[in-house]
């Protein structure tokens, strides 16, 4: 994977967690679903989608939350 | 010095001979103004009968989305000790083995960082460092980090896999549980620190049929260590149980397929009914023993009562060499773990366990998304009925 194709990836999952805050708790496994269908084009398997996921995870630009199940959130809801 | 809460039904819990969690609290209470408002609150949800924990919210170290439960006290006006009462889940060791120093930097940190109460250990198998706010959290998991330990899982992953004690310690155990936990560990540290599940999904290794971490009925794969060929009988020893106890009463009339009966003063057992329930062994362990094709089954489904009721495992490999496999580094193994929850992910649902699952889209589906040939033993119970139709010439075989 590029880094372009990864720096896509990652800004479309931040995207979707900022879009929705406050409305839908988006499930980690539900967003690399949606990222393996977005960018099918480009060859990413599951494992590439949790990579980045990942290095999302590590720079803290998104944490995880649970209530029930694990989902992703931003840092600032924190 | 005077207590700051009174706990009247709490010291109900003190009376009588037997180890007093309540006591345990007020001792850890002595040193630590957070236990003492914990004493205070859980006294109230005795008095309300009801929790008054908030469950969930964010709770964790930087990275990990698992390890950490998040507990709010309901009334942090009233307590405010334990306004944020998190508890830290630390990776046990295979078998619980620990030296005494290792436990008593262990217990020095819990004390440090969380009123020093400890659950050595909690349901999954984690030590449980009780009483955590986010504010120390990342200080608690850097302390534990140095002494070599990591978080536990939690939330939506792999929750940390568990064994009994194994060859190190009994000697009924079949295969090594505590090298194969090691390793599976190791190998899915990002499953157990990143939650990326339909919902939680627990291992545990058992190294005989006495399941002592109850694998069985508590975690969605269970492996139970078995044998292949004959229990081993030395009819010298069975003579001797004879003189001291009722063989046939407590141990060939509980037989539950009684595969096992007397010829004389000779024991005869027809093994090829044996369903390995191993209670001969435990009640006459001098005069029988499991054979020395050794191996594990591997259960699949189970789960405790959360969101649609309990559910016991159901056998999936009836008889897997993983002495074998261990060789390859437990490939095979790998393998078919990797194959279930690629099934799980495509076509679970929020909060299903895989358990769930096979019943919502049948046995055969998820054989074939497996890859995995039906086979008669894939039952829920011995010498009940497989949920497979055979063919009349399939099953004749």
């Amino acid at each position: 994977m590029t880094d372009e194709i990864k720096k896509k990836v990652e800004d479309k999952i931040i995207g979707l967690v900022k879009e929705y805050a406050g409305k839908k708790r988006f499930k980690p496994i539900d967003l690399v679903k949606e990222m393996e269908r977005d960018f099918a084009a480009e060859g990413l398997t599951k494992d590439d989608i949790k990579g980045v996921l990942k290095d999302i995870m590590d720079e803290g630009k998104l944490v995880y939350g649970y209530a029930g199940g694990s989902f992703l959130t931003l840092p600032d809801e924190n | 010095m005077g207590k700051k809460h009174q706990t009247p039904l709490l010291d109900e819990l003190k009376k009588g001979k037997w180890i007093s969690f309540v006591r345990e609290m007020e001792r850890a209470a002595e040193k630590s103004p957070r236990t003492e408002d914990l004493l205070g609150q859980v006294e109230e949800s005795y008095r309300d009968k009801i929790t008054h924990w908030k469950h969930g919210g964010m709770a964790g170290v930087k990275s990990y989305g698992a390890g950490m439960v998040g507990r709010f006290s309901d009334s942090p006006e009233k307590y405010p000790g334990v306004k944020e009462c998190h508890s830290m889940r630390i990776n046990q060791t295979s078998g619980f083995f620990y030296n005494s120093d290792v436990l008593r930097k262990i217990a020095g940190i819990a004390e440090k960082y969380a009123g020093g109460l400890l659950n050595l250990h909690g349901a999954t198998g984690d030590i449980q460092i009780l009483g955590v706010t986010q504010a120390e959290a990342e200080d608690a998991f850097q302390a534990y980090a140095e002494l070599g330990f990591d978080l536990g899982g939690g939330g939506s992953d792999l929750r940390t896999p568990s064994c009994c004690v194994g060859p190190a310690r009994c000697e009924f155990s079949n295969y090594d549980t505590l090298k194969i936990c090691y390793d599976l560990t190791r190998e899915y540290q990002d499953e157990l620190h990143r939650p990326s599940f339909n919902y939680k999904f627990k291992l545990k290794f058992s190294g005989c049929s006495n399941d002592c971490v109850a694998s069985a009925s508590r975690s969605d794969l269970a492996f139970i260590g078995t044998w292949k060929d004959n229990i081993k009988i030395n009819q010298e020893e069975v003579k001797n149980y004879v003189k001291k106890f009722d063989v046939q009463k407590y141990v060939l009339d509980k037989c539950p397929t009684k595969c096992m009966w007397f010829e004389g003063d000779k024991l005869v057992i027809d093994d090829s009914n044996c369903v390995k329930c191993h209670h001969c062994i435990n009640e006459m362990p001098k005069a029988l023993k499991s054979g020395d094709e050794k191996g594990l089954s591997i259960l699949i489904g189970a789960k405790a009562p959360l969101v649609t009721g309990p559910r016991m495992g159901m056998m999936l490999v009836p008889f897997y060499d993983v002495n074998e496999d261990s060789k390859n580094d437990y490939e095979q193994l790998k393998g078919l773990i990797s194959n279930i929850w690629e099934f799980w992910d495509e076509y679970g649902v929020s909060r299903e366990r895989i358990g769930e699952l096979i019943a919502r889209v049948g046995l055969v589906t998820f054989l074939e998304g497996v890859g995995l040939e039906p086979i008669p033993e894939m039952v829920n119970t011995p010498r009940t009925n497989p949920f497979i139709k055979f063919e009349d010439e399939d099953a004749a075989q």
